[in-house]
């Protein structure tokens, strides 16, 4: 289809599919994908796209190779990161960490082996589309376009095919039907809560008839997480059609995305998107002409993390401060502008069209009884492939880290996995072979969250990683209610005191203590986790707890106030430390040994980095 | 109804109620901070944590709707002690200055920290130096004290719907502000002062001017004339253990006098001059310019400056006429003065006021200055009075008394004293209206529709053949809605909803100002509206054109109402003004 006119059915979308489809397949033979999400472009894929933009053409090789740019293909460890498809044999091969003078090789399709690239199987991360492949733990639903396609191409999408959830959805189901679907397929929220999604469709669909809204939340806030970035700028119009046949569901004609202004390249994919579906008649009056309207609006938030509540998210597009209130009522009774709105984060409905499309039951085949589907998580930490990946819901944390993450780097040990971020809690190598799902998280004292997942090995100190979660959420506390606003401060002093050394074990009952009042009577969800990460370690790793409070000693030496260094007899007076030494606190002539004033010390660690000598000692 | 069980007790409450109103029908008191009686509950503090079994976490007693069988338990050991780490936590964050607070004695955080038994603080303090904002001249914000209840916001912003106030920054260093970190003189602040009444800590308190006052009252050259409003004499006895309602204006009167003023008037004298002039106007529009309709009423400060921020459309509906003890100044300064043979300029004129919004009135436009000197010097709120009665050393407690004012600016009628609740603006002017139209007494002097709290109170009334639609509004967010129903009546050219309107800023008008004595709730409005009723009742002369000492003083000094001299010394004039200084 070359003109812009509006799609006026379902059979006009689908010859317009089958037309994309075809053009995908008789492209030219070789297909270049270049990652260029936010992280990608970080890296500096820019500029290898420039060179091989500009080979291609110094080649003559227009016709034999096309250059398409992607958005994040989910591997943070190797960006820049490109694929090269061969449309003929239909295999790929990754390149990671493309380097622009790579780039005239991969033109000329030699082997860039010798160029030093790495070259990444594609069977390691991402299987078949749509099947779960148990092997390499991956599956992708929600990631299943993105890193594929051109996101800011609704052609593109079209060929993979895009809308045809929506079209199936208002021209041949009733809304209730829609629900009844997403009930059966038993979708649970991504964003954190695992509340089954078709179920408060329901209740803003039992609302009495009149305005109502469906609110994309797009303000991803933990901390290391990004899959909601990724799939937005990935694959921006899957989200806009799960929100149209949500809107369908519950009798909505108005969705607003909720999107941290942080977010400049998925805004910018967004509102291409919004303007393409628009443009085509996906979006807009009359859709497909099945005489439904919807319409989608773009709200920035200034990246508060308790505007990922709902009802905080909610004032913040009312205009007022994000804070929450105490529900009931809920959203999907009274809302946006005091109407019947439903809340939905960026993974779950990018389930939706799938789910649509290929019903509950497949969906169902997918994950465990109580949680189908695949969740996202943002590996991240100690692990030696750190990047974005999809995997059944029951998918243990060895198969994620061991498996798909490679195990930990450097050769270290493994100590823990974060998940739920500063909501979240610790796992221990214990809990390595427990399927995870919403319910198994729980009962280890950690949580879902929204899928950041952060790998900690021997280096770190568990003491120190809660006071750095607890420290996140005092800056992000909207200071409302009092056990949030001063309780968490409490915390936060008490285990500094510990990471000082200058805490009793009066102090560790103490911070349990206030833990619970906090939990136990904060308003919203930020304050009633916020103690998770400190409760968590408290009971995980009491050991490493009682290591500094009675023994003043943190063992993976990361607490400065207990750590101190010492220069050993392999000295030879080269002098390098003294000489790096920001505080100058190093003594010694040339050819002597040296000796650490403990008292100057800054516990930086410098004299033990530059020293070759191993002549630097961590107590 | 629902059955639940509190502490073991069984109690039946209706539908809708919470576990707070439940256990109190079970004679539970169950601690609160942030809840208001006034305000929809923001759950800010905690304090009202309790137990409902089956429930996993402790639930807000004040925001819980109960259910059938819920079974909750209200002070074990463990919710108490919570309660207390809870307390311990604000305080920490709280300054330890109670001795020089305003609000020592009178504080809800001081009388909780009291019940606690807290001793010791037992957290580090953390204590945020933040400037005191005296920008207004009529409210203190010291946002060092803020226990971030967020009542002033609820009031400021959904019932006023003023939008000065809001939280800035968030986490340990949320702190209440004008919004955009401006002064509060700056902001689009109109100065009601619901804030400071509705404050349950020294966070935001009225301007303190007693000081101003009492240097005046030592200087022997100043001649000091007080006026009381109608208002505050049903207030006062709050503070000194009598109940809200009681009326102490011969108290009030001996103990002004006792402080050194060598005049007392009564406001209530100025609002029979305000009827006079206002009814007039009401009068004049009706038979001569009905285009001009509908009438609304500028006895309020504080709505004036609402409407000159955010509704100047609305200036040519506005009664010229200045408030009651803003008249009562000029003629103190003019007609007495001139009676006395005293110098206008030696004469210090106090108006004790229900109200922080009357401090700005007093230099609000060069009307204000009438007499040539500034009409009224200081106006000082129920608050300020009750600590100055106190420093005079007058047991008001026992005080047995029934002191009159001073003439000629003393003695008032019944349609006087019924200004200081919402609709009685409006039913004293509805009576002098008739005799004006008419030149018969009123039929009826009470309109039972215009009474009581309903935001927005709406009749029709005959004025001897003229079919007078009237509304009442208080609080400033139901205005907003009487207004607009003019608005769009104005814009689509149809015939107008109203003829006159009466509008107090403050819920319940002046009995509910934001001067008054603090724990104002709706039981205590209806009593204090109760006691200005009642004084109505027993007055024989109950509407201004037919009291003896208004017949005098147009017959003396002004001529008659709208004349010339009425005009330049009674009625002020209007003028657009921006919301934000900056």
């Amino acid at each position: 289809m070359s003109t812009t006119t509006p799609v006026k059915d379902p059979a006009a979308l689908a010859s317009w599919a089958t037309e994309q489809k075809a053009q995908q397949d008789s492209g030219a033979p070789i297909l270049i994908r270049v990652s260029m999400g936010t992280c990608g472009i970080a890296a500096k894929t820019g500029s290898v796209l420039e060179v091989l933009q500009s080979e291609v053409q110094s080649q003559q090789k227009e016709g034999q190779i096309e250059i398409v740019q992607t958005g994040c293909m989910g591997l943070c460890h190797s960006e820049p990161t490109i694929e090269v498809y061969d449309r003929q044999t239909r295999q790929s091969i990754f390149y990671g960490n493309v380097k622009p003078e790579h780039a005239p090789a991969i033109v000329r399709e030699e082997s860039s082996q010798a160029y030093g690239v790495d070259i990444l199987t594609q069977n390691w991360y991402r299987p078949e589309e749509e099947k779960a492949d148990v092997a390499t733990a991956q599956a992708r639903i929600v990631l299943r376009n993105t890193g594929r396609i051109n996101p800011e191409s609704i052609g593109d999408y079209v060929g993979t095919a895009g809308y045809t959830a929506l079209a199936k959805a208002i021209t041949s189901m009733q809304p209730d039907e829609v629900i009844q679907t997403v009930i059966d397929a038993g979708l649970r929220g991504r964003g954190g809560g695992g509340f089954p999604t078709g179920v408060k469709w329901q209740f803003a669909a039992n609302q009495p008839a009149g305005e109502k809204f469906v609110i994309c939340n797009a303000d991803e806030g933990d901390p290391g997480a990004f899959m909601d970035r990724a799939v937005l700028e990935g694959d921006p119009h899957a989200v806009l059609e799960a929100m149209a046949i949500s809107g369908y569901a519950i009798g909505a004609a108005k969705g607003v995305i909720y999107i941290r202004a942080e977010y400049p390249l998925a805004i910018e994919r967004l509102q291409c998107a919004i303007g393409q579906a628009l443009e085509y008649g996906l979006l807009g009056d009359n859709i497909l002409g099945s005489g439904f309207d919807f319409d989608i609006e773009i709200k920035y938030g200034a990246g508060a993390f308790v505007c990922g509540e709902e009802t905080a998210l909610i004032h913040s597009i009312e205009g007022l401060r994000g804070e929450p209130i105490y529900k009931p009522p809920f959203p999907a009774v009274e809302g946006l502008w005091k109407r019947p709105t439903i809340v939905n984060n960026v993974e779950t409905l990018a389930n939706i069209c799938a789910i649509v499309r290929q019903g509950p039951e497949w969906f169902r085949s997918i994950g465990t009884e109580k949680c189908p589907g695949t969740k996202v998580f943002a590996l991240a930490g100690k692990v030696k492939r750190v990047g974005l990946v999809e995997v059944p819901m029951g998918t243990t944390l060895r198969d994620i880290v061991f498996g798909v993450g490679q195990g930990i780097a450097n050769d270290r040990a493994f100590k823990a996995v974060q998940t739920g971020g500063p909501s979240g809690g610790c796992l221990k190598s214990d809990d390595l072979d427990t399927p995870i799902d919403y319910e198994s998280l729980r009962a280890l004292g950690s949580m879902m969250g929204s899928g950041g997942m952060i790998v900690m090995d021997e280096d770190d100190c568990m003491v120190n990683v809660a006071k750095f979660f607890l420290e996140f959420t005092l800056d992000e506390s909207c200071g409302r209610c009092t056990p949030c606003r001063v309780g968490n401060k409490r915390l936060h002093e008490m285990l500094v005191k510990v990471c000082e050394g200058k805490a009793d074990m009066r102090t560790l009952e103490k911070l349990r203590q206030l833990s619970d009042v906090i939990k136990e009577t904060s308003l919203c969800g930020l304050g009633q986790t916020s103690p998770n990460p400190v409760l968590s370690t408290l009971r995980q790793f009491r050991r490493e707890y009682l290591d500094h409070v009675l023994n003043h000693m943190c063992t993976a030496g990361v607490c400065s106030a207990l750590i101190s260094y010492e220069i050993n007899d392999r000295c030879v007076g080269c002098t390098l430390c003294a000489r790096n030494c920001p505080v100058s606190c190093i003594d010694g002539s040339p050819k002597e040994l040296h000796t650490i004033d403990k008292e100057l010390c800054i516990k930086c660690g410098v004299c033990q980095q530059v020293c070759k000598f191993h002549a630097v000692d961590k107590h | 109804m629902i059955d639940l069980t509190v502490n073991g007790f069984d109690v039946q409450v209706p539908d809708g109620s919470t576990i707070l109103e439940a256990a109190l029908a079970a004679e539970i008191k169950i601690p609160t901070l942030c809840k208001h009686p006034d305000l929809p509950p923001t759950g800010a503090c905690g304090i009202c944590v309790v137990k409902v079994e089956g429930y996993p976490d402790l639930v807000r007693a004040c925001s819980t709707p109960v259910q059938q069988g819920m079974k909750v338990e209200t002070h074990d050991p463990e919710i108490v002690s919570v309660r207390r780490t809870l307390l311990e936590m604000i305080l920490s964050t709280h300054p330890n200055e109670c001795l020089t607070c305003g609000r020592h004695g009178a504080c809800e955080l001081q009388e909780l920290a009291k019940d606690f038994g807290i001793r010791e603080e037992k957290m580090p303090s953390i204590r945020r130096e933040l400037p005191r904002d005296d920008s207004t001249g009529c409210i203190t914000l010291d946002p060092r004290k803020c226990i971030k209840c967020g009542r002033c916001l609820e009031m400021c912003q959904q019932q006023q719907d003023v939008w000065a106030l809001s939280f800035m920054e968030r986490g340990l260093d949320t702190r209440i502000a004008p919004a955009g970190d401006i002064t509060l003189a700056e902001s689009p602040c109109v100065h009601c002062g619901q804030c400071s009444a509705h404050c349950p800590v020294g966070a935001i308190l009225e301007y303190d001017q007693t000081e101003a006052v009492w240097d005046a009252l030592r200087d022997p050259s100043r001649h000091c004339v007080a006026q009381i409003a109608p208002s505050v004499r049903v207030s006062l006895g709050e503070a000194f253990g009598y109940e809200s309602g009681a009326n102490l204006a011969g108290q009030l009167y001996h103990a002004l006098r006792r402080m050194g003023f060598d005049t007392v008037f009564d406001t209530n004298f100025g609002a029979d001059v305000t009827i006079m002039e206002e009814a007039s106007e009401l009068a004049e529009r009706i038979r001569s310019a009905p285009e001009k309709l509908p009438l609304i009423t500028t006895c309020c400060p504080s709505w004036v400056d609402f409407m000159e921020k955010f509704h100047a459309d609305m200036i040519e509906h506005f009664s010229t006429c200045k408030s009651p003890h803003a008249i009562l100044g000029t003629l103190t300064k003019t007609y007495y003065a001139e009676k006395e043979g005293i110098d206008p300029e030696s004469i210090f004129m106090v108006s004790v006021m229900p109200c922080t919004a009357k401090k700005y009135e007093i230099t609000r436009e060069k009307s204000m200055y009438a007499s040539g000197e500034q009409d009224v010097d200081i106006s000082l709120t129920t608050r300020e009075i009750t600590r100055m009665i106190r420093q005079t050393g007058i047991a008001l407690e026992n005080l047995n008394c029934l002191e009159l004012p001073d003439s000629p600016l003393g003695e008032y009628s019944g349609a006087g004293v019924i200004f200081g609740v919402s609709g009685g603006v409006m039913e004293s002017a509805l009576r002098s209206t008739h005799f004006f139209l008419t030149g018969e007494d009123p039929p009826e002097l009470e309109f039972q529709p215009l009474r009581g709290l309903e935001g927005i109170k709406e009749m029709t009334v005959d004025l001897g053949g003229h079919n007078l639609r009237v509304a009442v509004a208080h609080g400033l967010g139901h205005v907003e809605k009487v207004l607009e129903r003019v608005r769009v009546a104005k814009e689509k050219g149809d015939p107008m909803p109203y003829d006159f309107i009466e509008v107090m800023a403050c819920p319940g008008g002046c009995i509910g100002g934001g001067g008054q004595s603090w724990n104002v709730c709706n039981t205590v409005r209806n009593q204090r509206a109760a006691g200005l009723i009642k004084e109505d009742r027993v007055q024989d002369v109950r509407t201004s054109y037919a009291s003896p000492w208004i017949q005098k003083l147009y017959k003396d000094f002004l001529g008659a109402p709208l004349s010339p001299k009425a005009k330049e010394l009674l009625h002020t004039s209007y003028r657009s003004r921006p919301e934000y200084l900056r």
